[in-house]
């Protein structure tokens, strides 16, 4: 097994089949919609079980990249360099587990070019996983901007009325930050004399250089997060793109940000860190504050999880530069766990709108009546977006305030404000789609969860609530990685100070 | 006594082939007369598909001559890995351009066999241009390159844009022949040489810190001549009018082996005898490099018709192709190589895509005209999005390797704000390709193109579509040649 290249395999082999597998159906349209939805299901399921040999061969005791792989091409000064280690491996497992369950949300939702959009769902998967996995700087990039196209197009194609307006929103956005990023990786390269990701970590840039290498990261992972002020596309690609997309995007690709900042900027520029750690303190504050605000005014239910989304995302800024064990251990398990409840709550809001195709919070009243299964996995999650202590959100959320309190105290106590303020947003969502009578006359005849959307649901509220009661496992994955990189950066910290002191 | 020295032919038998294989198809042409109206297409027919095995096989003969270097014709000529490496693409993009406008010249009733040979000859000013080592040959490669061009332009004689376009191409030409003449003259009254070596041997060290005036004098209206072939801002007027009047593969054609040849000269002219004046014409072509990015940028936005586009995108192109020449290094030149390489199989396979906008028997050159295409045409549309997203330079697809060396290039230099201006600028140049892509995928199924595109067709956009998608895989060929190919402008 040692010399399997099962990343390569997750990566490409797998879900590029898939796509090969796709493109040769032939026949009416009807068939080829099916084969293709199949096709897809099979394989992205086939790549989950795959990525689940990763954690079983995965050694928690080592902060070190397993299952490298490492491809030089002749004449380039990148490489193909990939693995993972404690940061980036469940992350891996979140892609692989969602593709399949986007694939099978959609089988009711996109009736036209199902061939067209389930490439577009495998190409996103290699380009996901291969992100998580890169080792790379350049390999990296390739795989973060590469993101963009299926998602452009899925947003474009099968999206809502303004999907247009929001797809080149999402677009540019993410653009504009990404392309300052490359010129940020570039100067590394060119400083450092290596493209190779745990080489850039261990050459440690001159002060001044970290700042602004710091800044233009933050310029790419601050949309892609997405932090306040940057954060307005978001709820315009949410609310336009199709719930498989909303699902992907909320479940994966607002973590490229967390985990950008855990693998980058955290690890190469302690410094620049530490100077910009109150600029991030604040902008999460706000996020956290406002967005929260501004989703429990809202009248269109994804509108409000997205903006739920951005105040999430604040917890997981603010516990990534706590700098505490709790505090990152917390961000990254708030990142996991908010991948599994948002796409669940997209998931959700998806089911109503396949049957009244309406997003309105106030064309829904009553839904418990009618739908009694759908409301108790509304409530689960709902719970779960909350912290409520048992399921994941709780957990995450946790851990992000102790390690903040550790931090600093008034953060921690500004930033719990977000977790009552999240429970006003959700109970208020509940309370009027779900609860109350049932008077208006569309929805007399609305019915309940099929078997195909419980078999949607079921994995996610089992990870959900196994994250929440027994965490162990997953915190026993992210521990040896984050130890290690508080380690370094301390060391690097020191080594700085010595510095400092050495020429006045 | 002196002896009278036979030149040794051998470094230029490509040229002398390609140069003789004109001669005789044009001889037969003329004198294989048909007289009927099918005769003309069976003789164009024929002529042109012997034109594209002239090519071809001009493009094997480069093989033996590329094993070592040679300075021939008393220093005039000179071939090295650059010159071999730009000759095997301008080759490579004139036949498959002559491929490409085979069938668009038949259903016109532009069958005549002297668009082919005008072709030959103008790629064979093109190789004479990457090969120039004196000032004097450098203007005769040019002048037989644009000579034909012009001609090229006005084609279709018939039509008011097409006989417009190649008046104001020739006109402007002549200006800018004349600046580069002028230029040379006076880069010759203050040296004394027209010879590449003589001058960058003049010109280093001492002499370079305090060059006279007049030198540099000459030396901007050498400048000025070349940015106006390579069609840098601020001497880009031509480009927008010739490209949308000119039948559109003489667009494709002039897109891309033309660029390519100018922008190999640029390169060898500045960074050969001037390179050590690079203090002194730096900030000029800085200034041509963010003028070309920002105008490509921003005047696309608003063009409706897809071959003007395209103008203000080639415009953008050599905006950045300018930077790595800024540079001037040894990296900025491979860079340079790397991009116009990348440049020229997306142009090829977007003009292929233009060239099967037709609807009832009728070029269509609106951008709207694609509504929907990725519904009636979706191998097209999907070949198409390939390249517009490659030219956006989004990963992984070709088009952003050629950005990334660019980049790294100017970054090296510590050129940080040119980079910074260059990749926001490549942020508006891809609302603008993202456009396209839009109106192909996002709008409405309009009146559908005519199908189906042809088999040549398909075969152009197929390589170049997999060229394109797959160039991550191994780009090793690319990257080593085009090394080799800067190392070789800086050995001497």
């Amino acid at each position: 097994m040692s010399d399997f290249p099962i990343l390569s395999v997750i990566i490409f082999f797998i879900p590029l089949t898939g796509v090969l597998l796709i493109l040769m159906i032939r026949g009416e349209e009807e068939i080829v919609a099916r084969n293709a939805r199949n096709v897809a299901l099979w394989t992205s399921s086939i790549n989950f079980v795959m990525s689940l040999f990763l954690w079983v061969g995965f050694d928690t005791s080592t902060a070190a990249f397993q299952f490298e792989e490492n491809l030089q091409w002749e004449g380039a000064f990148f490489s193909y360099r990939v693995g993972v280690d404690g940061i980036s491996m469940l992350f891996v497992l979140l892609t692989t587990l969602l593709t399949p369950i986007c694939v099978l949300a959609s089988v009711e939702a996109i009736k036209s070019r199902v061939k067209e959009y389930m490439i577009a769902f495998l190409i996103m998967e290699t380009m996901m996983v291969g992100m998580f996995c890169a080792l790379d700087i350049v390999l990296f990039y390739i795989f973060f901007e590469g993101v963009l196209i299926p998602m452009f197009l899925v947003i474009g194609v099968w999206g809502g009325p303004r999907r247009i307006y929001a797809a080149f929103k999402f677009f540019l956005f993410t653009l504009v930050g990404s392309v300052l990023m490359l010129v940020a990786i570039l100067t590394m390269y060119l400083t450092a004399g290596t493209t190779d990701i745990p080489a850039l970590m261990a050459h440690g840039f001159s002060p001044a250089l970290q700042n602004w290498l710091w800044l233009a990261f933050l310029a790419s992972f601050a949309v892609k997060l997405p932090m306040w002020p940057v954060h307005t596309w978001l709820p315009d690609a949410h609310v336009e793109a199709p719930t498989a997309g909303s699902v992907m995007l909320a479940g994966v690709l607002l973590k490229f940000g967390a985990y950008g900042f855990l693998r980058f900027s955290l690890p190469m520029f302690p410094d620049a860190t530490v100077f910009f750690t109150p600029l991030i303190y604040t902008l999460s504050i706000v996020a956290v504050i406002y967005t929260s605000l501004v989703a429990l005014a809202q009248e269109d239910m994804k509108k409000l999880i997205a903006y739920s989304s951005v105040a999430h995302m604040g917890f997981v800024t603010v516990g990534a530069f706590s700098l505490t064990t709790q505090g990152l251990q917390g961000a990254l398990f708030q990142a996991l766990s908010h991948g599994v409840v948002s796409a669940a709550l997209f998931l959700i809001v998806g089911v109503v709108y396949d049957r009244m195709h309406s997003r309105e919070i106030s064309a829904y009243e009553g839904l418990v009546q009618r739908m009694p299964a759908y409301a108790l996995i509304f409530m689960l999650f709902m719970l779960a977006s909350v912290g409520l202590p048992g399921t994941s959100g709780f957990v995450g959320e946790f851990l992000v305030l102790v390690g903040a309190f550790q931090a600093n105290s008034w953060v921690a106590a500004l930033t719990a404000t977000g977790v009552i303020l999240g429970a006003t947003y959700m109970l208020y969502l509940y309370r009027r789609v779900i609860f109350g009578k049932l008077t208006k006359d569309s929805l007399k005849g609305i019915l309940d969860l099929s078997p195909r959307e419980i078999a949607v649901f079921a994995p996610l509220v089992l990870l959900m609530v196994v994250m929440g009661v027994y965490p162990g496992p997953f915190l026993e994955v992210m521990e040896a990685s984050v130890d290690n990189l508080l380690r370094d950066f301390e060391l690097a910290r020191a080594a700085t100070g010595t510095l400092a002191q050495a020429s006045p | 006594m002196p002896k009278a020295e036979v030149p040794d032919l051998l470094p230029v038998m490509p040229e002398l082939f390609l140069l003789g294989g004109a001669l005789v198809l044009l001889m037969f042409g003329v004198f294989h007369k048909g007289g009927q109206r099918d005769t003309h297409v069976a003789n164009y027919r024929f002529i042109s598909s012997a034109s594209v095995i002239v090519l071809v096989l001009t493009l094997l003969l480069l093989l033996p001559v590329s094993s070592s270097d040679w300075v021939i014709f008393g220093g005039m000529l000179v071939s090295d890995p650059f010159a071999i490496f730009v000759k095997t693409l301008v080759l490579l993009a004139s036949a498959v351009a002559l491929v490409m406008s085979q069938r668009y010249f038949e259903n016109h009733g532009l069958a005549r066999f002297e668009y082919p040979v005008l072709l030959l000859l103008a790629t064979l000013g093109m190789m004479l241009m990457v090969s120039a080592n004196d000032l004097i040959a450098l203007y005769v490669g040019l002048e037989m390159q644009s000579l034909t061009l012009y001609v090229m332009a006005s084609f279709q004689r018939h039509d008011v844009r097409s006989t417009e376009a190649g008046l104001k191409y020739f006109v402007l030409g002549a200006v800018a022949s004349g600046m580069l003449l002028y230029g040379a003259s006076l880069v010759y009254g203050f040296s004394g040489t027209t010879n590449f070596e003589v001058l960058a041997a003049q010109l280093s060290g001492q002499a370079a810190a305090t060059p006279s005036l007049g030198l540099i004098i000459g030396l901007i209206f050498v400048v000025v001549g070349l940015a106006f072939k390579v069609s840098a801002v601020p001497f880009h007027m031509w480009t927008p009018d010739v490209y949308e009047g000119a039948p559109t593969p003489v667009t494709a054609f002039f897109s891309v082996a033309p660029k390519l040849a100018a922008v190999a000269l640029f390169l060898r002219v500045m960074v050969g005898p001037f390179g050590d004046l690079a203090d002194q014409w730096q900030q000029f072509i800085v200034f041509m490099s963010i003028a070309s990015m920002a105008l490509g940028g921003f005047v696309a936005i608003n063009q409706r018709n897809i071959k003007r586009l395209m103008a203000y995108s080639s415009i953008g192109h050599v905006g950045y192709a300018l930077i790595g020449l800024a540079v001037g290094t040894e990296e900025g030149v491979r860079s340079v190589l790397i991009y116009m390489s990348i440049y020229l199989f997306m142009n090829l396979g977007a003009f292929a895509c233009i060239l099967c906008m037709r609807r009832a028997d009728r070029m269509v050159e609106e951008i709207s005209d694609l509504a929907g295409l990725s519904k009636s045409h979706p191998f097209l549309a999907l070949a198409m999005a390939i390249f517009m997203f490659s030219m956006a330079g989004i990963p992984p697809l070709a088009g952003f390797f050629g950005k990334l060396y660019i980049f790294l290039a100017a970054i090296e230099a510590e050129l940080y704000g040119l980079a910074i201006i260059g990749v926001l600028t490549s942020v508006v140049a891809a609302f603008y390709y993202l456009r396209i892509i839009k109106v192909m995928y996002f709008d409405d199924l309009a009146e559908p193109l005519e199908r189906p595109i042809g088999r040549e067709m398909g075969l152009v956009l197929g390589g170049t579509s997999l060229v394109i998608l797959f160039f991550f895989l191994y780009p090793s060929p690319l990257l080593t040649g085009a090394q080799a190919a800067a190392a070789a402008l800086f050995s001497g």
